[in-house]
């Protein structure tokens, strides 16, 4: 039966290094997914993704399992993303639904010649790609703060009370801040609402 | 009411307060389109690919983790070194051995004799150190005005001026 997070971390504390090697392949892919989401840039993900491994494992020795370990893990990642979010504003280009013809893939940028060649239906893969930079471009246009409410809401699924703990602020407000992101996200995406609801 | 569509939609109300928002939306209409719509959202989200880590990520983070120096407890600093500890023990042996040596060793009949004898010598140590008869000698005498003071050291020092001036010529 495999350990629950707040066990492998308890073991971390103890000293098994092998318990900490199970927490990063259990939370590598989420965490790393959350960052990219709120960074927008894949290395800078990565790099706070680290950033966040390591400050668990060097809180090991002071860990009490009061919460879930789910919560203290995005709520680091939360603390660093928003930092770097407004550090980095300033530097931030708006991402342009008009950019020339390199795809923004989410593993990084594909030329379009090689598009030509890896997806046959050039046309539906460029309709496909289109509709996903719209929805990404709706996210980042949120508020961090509401972004990254509806990121862990609707990619970590954790619950309102978890949510309202990393955010730092009340349930009821957390409904009020998530309310206003769907809100927004509706307005943005109107179009491909529309056609969905048909 | 409308906060509650969410939670609605994720299935996170109450029975009671499931029912409330049903009752609701059967019959307005607005509140019917404004779930459907974030239903609508909440799959366009669903489109978003995940990614995966980088090959590197794992390896960079397990260094990171190695890199971490041993963290010590704040009771770290009371383990001494073995060197440390030798030395602590020498000293506290040679602080027992002494401290356990008598302070002072009982006279014998010879020594009282003797103190006896250099008692009188003792008696005058203190006049002998703080004899003060040399200070108070009066100042060495100037060689130019020694004329009166000393015409032993002037006669000499005439000849010798006399026989300086016959080689010159």
């Amino acid at each position: 039966m495999a350990r629950s997070d707040v066990q492998l971390m308890l073991d971390v504390k103890a000293g098994d290094e092998q318990s900490f090697e199970l927490l990063l392949q259990r939370y590598r892919t989420p965490l790393v997914n959350f960052l990219y989401r709120m960074v927008r840039a894949r290395e800078e993900a990565e790099d706070l993704a680290q950033e966040v491994f390591l400050r668990v494992y060097r809180a090991r020795k002071d860990y009490v399992p009061s919460a879930k370990f789910t919560t203290w893990l995005f709520r680091i990642a939360t603390n660093l993303a928003l930092n770097s979010v407004r550090d980095n504003r300033h530097q931030r280009m708006e991402v342009s639904l008009d950019a020339p013809v390199t795809i923004d893939a989410e593993d990084g940028d594909e030329k379009a010649l090689d598009i030509a060649e890896k997806h046959p239906n050039i046309e539906q893969y460029l309709v496909e790609e289109a509709r996903k930079k719209m929805i990404r471009h709706a996210i980042d246009k949120l508020p961090e703060k509401q972004r990254a409410a509806v990121l862990l809401h609707k990619y970590q699924e954790l619950d309102y009370g978890d949510i309202a703990k990393i955010l730092e602020c009340s349930e009821s407000a957390l409904k009020s801040l998530l309310f206003r992101a769907y809100e927004t996200l509706r307005v943005e995406l109107a179009p491909l609402v529309a056609r969905q609801g048909k | 009411m409308e906060n509650k569509f969410l939670a609605y939609l994720d299935g996170r109300l109450k029975e009671s307060e499931r029912l409330d928002v049903e009752k609701h939306l059967a019959g307005c209409a607005a509140c019917q389109l404004r779930v459907n719509e974030f239903r609508a959202v909440a799959g366009l989200l669903d489109e978003l690919p995940q990614i995966e880590p980088s090959a590197a990520f794992d390896v960079r983070v397990r260094a990171r983790v190695a890199a971490e120096p041993v963290k010590q407890g704040w009771w770290a600093w009371l383990t001494p070194s073995p060197r440390v500890a030798f030395a602590a023990s020498l000293l506290l042996l040679a602080t027992v051995w002494v401290a356990s040596r008598p302070s002072e060793l009982p006279l014998t009949p010879a020594d009282v004799a003797q103190i006896d004898q250099e008692l009188p010598a003792l008696e005058n140590f203190d006049v002998l150190a703080e004899f003060g008869a040399l200070t108070d000698l009066p100042q060495p005498v100037q060689p130019d005005d020694a004329g009166d003071a000393n015409p032993d050291q002037d006669q000499n020092q005439n000849q010798k001026q006399d026989q300086d001036s016959n080689q010159t010529m």
